[in-house]
């Protein structure tokens, strides 16, 4: 059996989402190959050749992959998987994008969002935003799956595999990249920090969110998520909400601050390894997930927060 | 313009999901079952686009058709639709889980008849969460897509769609036909009023099945279990931030 990853990178290095999805691949079994497909990206063609477990890295470059939209990705990797029994996605935006097109090309169902590998041809994967787990069968001759990174541990980077260069696929395509406005911050990538403090509606406003919680990231080195609805009251923005319907996370210590834990936003943090919740609600249901609850106002509990976080030396 | 919005009747959103104890499924026995959040979305931007609305010149759609595939009672989700605006629905008749591939054959071999100019979809249904409809139908038109869509600005044979990405938003131009998929923040649904769901109800649906359609819609995916997610265990309440980050410094998170 033969797996191909799908790279996630920036052209110049590859996320850590990929190494998890190549502990994914390995666990169904074969050899796992990865894909990366940019403009320039002969650096993260590099990167990706010392994940442990992978046998070669195919690079496809060319200017109709800069921003890897899904019709150049569909028209890259449908012929080769001619050479793959399995193709797996991150399922970042761009993995969602565009792997249920490879998978349409190809007359395949895929398996969207896996969390866990029982085999060759059989996965678990969340529905109902994450209230029902289900054990899924494939076994089409070609599978496309998306995988939920954060579910999976990074395979390191001690690897040094051959790197193999394929053609970018030159187009024309009818969807063309206009522009972008990334959101630009010096702390961590939401979904790959190791800390995440997040706000929920109880913060007020917008500018109250931050002054009570950007210290405190600042602080624990964390990135800064939000409920949605903080998101929907405009406290935070969008790219910040951390749910089902928003980015799903799995840092070692995640604070919710002011958040009550609806049920959407547990599916996209309860797989944290520590959950801390300051809330002065003392029935919600947030507590039912946290391993250390303080019952106590944002307003007096973050400050004395960040003394105790400055005499422990952090 | 002709805009075809396909549409999927879910477990309402405000409902507790619960898994059989037998691990066969979600109970959906006697529970209220609505239109799924996201494709509610897409008839109102398709409605806005008739009545200009939204940014979009009044007009600019000509014909909004809902389209859904699901059982019998799938016709009370294309009333909805109805009440929101659209003209007409288009019911295919078909029980059980059909998947989204092969809901986008169905869709295909639908669009092929009716040739909209565009088509706009909710990005994923709040069930099974799978979120590849949109992206599968465009595959199989060779049509492009904007998936995600947070604004939909329609232009001469063309529309640019601003995109809800890791990270922050992408804007990119997608010739027409297109497919378009929505995101949470595209726009806020009505609620529709009186008159319009009376008048929904004298508004045509026209029944078909997979096999008018000569479409096989066999799953292919076998579920073989379903089970309750891993219950967390509630920890411990802590009196004081002082205690806290001891519990914390124990616990080696920081």
């Amino acid at each position: 059996m033969a797996v191909l990853v799908i790279a996630e990178h920036d052209n110049t290095s590859v996320k850590d989402s990929t190494n998890k999805v190549v502990t994914a691949a390995k666990a169904m079994g074969g050899d796992v190959d990865v894909l990366v497909a940019g403009a320039n990206a002969s650096a993260a063609a590099a990167a990706a050749a010392k994940i442990d477990g992978v046998r070669k890295v195919l690079h496809a470059d060319g200017a109709t992959l800069a921003k890897q939209m899904a019709e150049p990705l569909e028209a890259l990797i449908v012929p080769l998987m001619a050479n793959y029994d399995a193709v797996l996605f991150p399922a970042t935006t761009t993995g969602k994008n565009a792997a249920p097109r490879v998978a349409a090309k190809l007359d395949v169902m895929q398996v969207s969002g896996v969390i866990g590998v029982e085999g060759a041809d059989t996965f678990v994967r969340p529905i109902y935003a994450g209230n029902a787990i289900i054990t899924v069968q494939d076994t089409q001759a070609k599978k496309v799956i998306t995988v939920q990174a954060t579910a999976f541990k990074a395979a390191g980077n001690g690897g040094s595999a051959a790197v193999e260069t394929t053609a970018a696929p030159s187009g024309p395509f009818k969807a063309a990249f206009v522009s972008e406005e990334m959101a630009k911050s010096d702390r961590p990538e939401l979904t790959a920090a190791k800390r995440v403090v997040s706000g929920g509606r109880a913060l007020g406003s917008s500018e109250e969110f931050h002054k009570v919680l950007d210290p405190l990231a600042d602080k624990l080195g964390a990135a800064v998520g939000a409920s949605r609805a903080a998101v929907d009251a405009g406290y935070a923005p969008n790219d910040y909400q951390v749910g089902q319907t928003g980015k799903v996370v799995a840092p070692e210590l995640y604070v919710a601050v002011g958040i009550s834990g609806a049920i959407q936003h547990l599916a996209g943090m309860k797989d944290s390894k520590v959950i801390v919740a300051i809330n002065k609600d003392e029935d919600a249901p947030i507590f039912q997930v946290a391993d250390y609850g303080l019952v106590a106002d944002y307003k007096t509990a973050i400050p004395e927060l960040m003394d105790e976080l400055g005499k422990a030396g952090v | 313009m002709k805009v075809l919005v396909p549409v999927k009747r879910v477990l309402d959103y405000n409902l507790k999901v619960r898994v059989k104890p037998d691990g066969s499924g979600v109970d959906l026995s006697n529970l209220k079952m609505s239109i799924n959040p996201f494709c509610e979305i897409a008839i109102e931007e398709a409605v806005r686009m008739k009545e200009g609305g939204g940014g979009h010149a009044k007009d600019a759609a000509t014909e909004v058709i809902a389209v859904s595939i699901g059982p019998e009672q799938a016709q009370e989700t294309l009333r909805n639709a109805l009440a929101i605006g659209a003209d007409r629905g288009i019911l295919v008749k078909a029980e059980g889980e059909v998947e989204p591939l092969a809901v986008a054959k169905l869709l295909k071999a639908v669009i092929d008849a009716e040739k909209p100019d565009l088509v706009i979809l909710g990005k994923q249904a709040i069930d099974d969460d799978n979120n590849a409809t949109a992206q599968m139908l465009a595959a199989l038109l060779d049509w492009p897509q904007a998936t995600f869509a947070s604004k939909i600005v329609l232009g001469a044979g063309k529309a640019s769609v601003t995109r809800e990405v890791d990270g922050g938003l992408q804007t990119i131009d997608v010739e027409l036909p297109a497919i378009i998929s929505t995101d949470l923040r595209l726009n806020e649904p009505r609620y529709a009023s009186l008159p319009n769901i009376m008048k929904a109800k004298k508004k045509p649906i026209d029944v078909k099945t997979p096999a008018d359609l000569g479409v096989d819609v066999a799953p292919r995916l076998k579920t073989i279990k379903t089970a309750e997610p891993g219950k967390r265990q509630a920890g411990i309440k802590v009196k004081s931030a002082a205690e806290l980050v001891g519990k914390l410094k124990e616990a080696g998170v920081i």
